[in-house]
């Protein structure tokens, strides 16, 4: 059996013992330890929170999880699925919180760019990162988690893209968690003016023993005229409690498309939010989600108009099954100089069960007054007529739900331009389709 | 010996309320019936019980297949088996192209067998076939790209119905009202397709108010149905009657029937309120 060593509470002796053990810079210490004490200072959110209330983390024991430590014995990463038939420019893998092993292909080292662990390239490329790391895109003071994880994140993952470089091979992490462990995984993404990327990022469960605790967060940064596609999979099994910060920057003509899908942990709560803060940027995330079981996801996501004539484009689309739950709360928010302003957002849900609930709550911040911003939102069953209609056809009452599924979610799929990752969504989506009650 | 498809004093309910009570109703392969009748007779409801809709439940009698009875069985077990029905209002499938939809459908219908996940039947003879059957029911080519049912006009509808139809290829097909919404030229195409499949192929049960269809389609037995019985059987000369004649002298020579039947109709003005 594989383990990371890990002493239970996040205690201050073992947050000395962590900074000690680490050679960083003293900026990065700082920052750390500013983490550390709004850690300290403030409890988990509870329901009287707006974000919280109706996600219930009353069960989730903070003290049985640690800060993760090394790795010990044999280690077992299970078999990504967004990879099939795709040459990657790069490969990361992480296990319980700790770096394994990551790649990067020649050509694209040789041209300045940088993949690789962040903790190490971090003190090798101080101050490339010192504007940007837990700073530019993340905030340590937004809750407890955010402070636990600016304080105590042990390892993680920096893309960064040089100017002008444009690289057309994909790069590739996979985040794994065995036996209850602890992920604290930080990913940061630079993408200088005018160069262009792909990244592909996984997380999975291995191991005999289902759980674990994720509390992650992402920041990217994506410079003047930069492009960016980004295709971020959780897959965290049914016990898994995960928490993620992720924010987006997009400077002037740049353009990020953001597909996410969400399918795994027992219960997570994920913060989203794309700041467009350069004129003529172009925002579209894609959200799909898949829950069965007693799966409570709950997404926050903000798209915040800092710029004038910007565009953001966000579709949440989730099919629920058994007694699970999604939450989505969208935000709109839209500056007084963020005139020109088009912005969407629109979550559909699909009830396969009739103790599934899917609660939908979008929302508009507008200051400019010129300005097209549209959202909606639509909660709706797998209608029995039509899986008769499709039955008389000759479908099974499965192969009928399946398919409407799959119909549901083909306008996300429809948009997503990497083929492996539009197979591999759609069959890992088909494949928890289960029987209709 | 020909198939048969046999329904021997079938009582239907849909949400507990009788509707059918007691049909009684012999289609033999190659045959085409005409099923006439107002308003609520219940037209509607023996199409889908018998192509096996799930609220539609049998209280007594039985639909045979061959002697195999079909009320055992999922509705797709008796498409498998050869039932069709053309649909009154078909139903959308967002996000499903009309061309997966039939490919998958044809597959399963000809592959009685089939398990999933197993093969499809091959892309290139699929689309061979089913542009070929598209261009005789001149039908855009963009439409097989379309997803099912998704915006479709009514006569889009009705001809995609009959396009299932033909790709399906059953031994017994029920039209319901598929003549409704479709203009002239439509109905000869859909008349035309139903020609080519080949009548002495199929049992037909034309449900029609009309007789648009019938014309192309001239019935070898109209049936006329009223309060959830089928009240008299004739020839063609009896679609023509009532065609041209109304339901008068069936409603006063099946008093009790005519009664059924408007307080079901009655029954429904108020559930549809």
């Amino acid at each position: 059996m594989t383990q990371a060593t890990l002493t239970p509470g996040f205690t201050k002796e073992a947050f000395d013992a962590f900074l000690s053990a680490r050679n960083e810079p003293d900026w990065l210490i700082d920052r750390r330890r500013s983490a550390w004490k709004l850690f300290c200072e403030q409890d988990l959110p509870g329901r009287s929170d707006e974000e919280w209330m109706r996600t219930d983390i009353r069960l989730f024991k903070l003290d049985s999880f640690g800060i993760p430590g090394e790795l010990q014995g044999a280690i077992e990463v299970p078999t990504p699925l967004l990879t099939a038939g795709v040459d990657l420019g790069g490969q990361g893998t992480s296990f319980n919180g700790q770096t394994v092993e990551y790649s990067v292909g020649q050509k694209w080292a040789d041209q300045g760019v940088l993949f690789g662990d962040l903790a190490q390239l971090a003190v090798e490329h101080s101050e490339l990162l010192r504007p940007y790391l837990m700073k530019r895109a993340f905030d340590s003071a937004a809750d407890k988690f955010s402070a636990l994880h600016g304080a105590c994140w042990s390892n993680g993952t920096l893309l960064y893209v040089p100017s002008g470089v444009a690289v057309d091979e994909p790069f590739h992490t996979l985040s794994a968690l065995a036996n209850g462990g602890v992920d604290l995984g930080h990913l940061l993404v630079i993408l200088e003016e005018g160069s262009e990327a792909t990244l592909l990022t996984e997380t999975a469960n291995t191991g005999s023993v289902a759980g674990g605790f994720h509390c992650g967060a992402t920041e990217i940064i994506v410079g003047p005229k930069a492009h960016l596609r980004y295709v971020s999979l959780q897959n965290w099994d049914q016990r898994v409690w995960h928490f993620s910060r992720e924010k987006v920057a997009v400077d002037g003509d740049a353009s990020l498309q953001w597909t996410m899908g969400a399918l795994g942990s027992r219960l997570a709560k994920v913060n989203q939010h794309v700041e467009l803060t350069g004129a003529g940027a172009q925002v579209q995330v894609n959200g799909t989600m898949f829950t069965e079981g007693r799966q409570h996801l709950s997404y926050h996501t903000r798209q915040h108009h800092v710029a004038p004539n910007c565009r953001s484009d966000f579709l949440y689309k989730a099919a629920l099954q058994d007694k699970s739950r999604t939450v989505w709360r969208g935000m709109i928010k839209v500056d007084l100089e963020a005139q020109k302003t088009d912005g969407y957002q629109r979550n559909d849900n699909l009830l396969l069960s009739s103790q599934a609930r899917a609660d939908a709550i979008p929302g508009l911040e507008i200051e400019a007054d010129d300005v097209r911003c549209t959202h909606g939102s639509t909660t709706s069953r797998v209608d029995d007529e039509m899986i008769f209609y499709a039955q008389s056809r000759g479908f099974t009452r499965e192969e009928a739900i399946r398919m409407i599924v799959t119909g549901f979610f083909q306008q996300i799929f429809d948009r997503i331009s990497i083929e492996s990752v539009r197979e591999s969504l759609g069959m890992a989506i088909a494949r928890r389709v289960r029987e209709y009650e | 010996m020909p198939d048969i498809l046999k329904i021997e004093n079938l009582h239907v309910a849909v949400a507990g309320k009788p509707i059918l009570k007691g049909v009684d109703l012999e289609i033999r392969r190659g045959q085409t019936h005409a099923l006439m009748g107002p308003n609520g007779s219940g037209k509607s409801t023996l199409g889908l019980a018998i192509m096996g809709h799930p609220g539609y439940e049998a209280t007594a009698g039985g639909i045979t297949l061959n002697g195999d009875e079909l009320l055992d069985m999922e509705a797709d077990e008796r498409a498998r088996r050869g039932i069709f029905m053309a649909f009154q209002r078909p139903l959308s499938i967002p996000g499903v192209k009309m061309s997966d939809f039939l490919r998958h459908a044809t597959t399963n219908v000809r592959n009685p067998d089939r398990k999933e996940g197993e093969e499809l039947i091959p892309m290139r003879e699929f689309r061979k076939e089913l542009k070929a059957k598209m261009g005789r029911l001149q039908m855009d080519t963009e439409f097989a790209r379309r997803y099912v049912n998704d915006g479709f006009s009514g006569g889009e509808m009705k001809r995609a119905e009959i396009l299932q139809l033909a790709m399906l290829q059953p031994k017994f097909a029920i039209l319901d009202e598929t003549d409704s919404g479709l203009d002239a030229d439509a109905v000869r195409l859909a008349s035309q397709s139903i020609a080519e499949i080949g009548r002495e192929k199929m049992g037909l049960l034309i449900i029609t108010h009309h007789d648009k269809l019938l014309e192309h389609n001239p019935p070898d037995f109209a049936h006329v149905m009223l309060g959830g019985r089928i009240v008299e059987t004739g020839g063609t000369e009896l679609a023509e009657e009532l065609h041209s004649q109304g339901y008068e002298r069936i409603r006063e020579k099946y008093p009790e029937a005519d009664a059924d039947n408007q307080q079901m109709v009655a029954k429904d003005a108020v559930t549809n309120m």
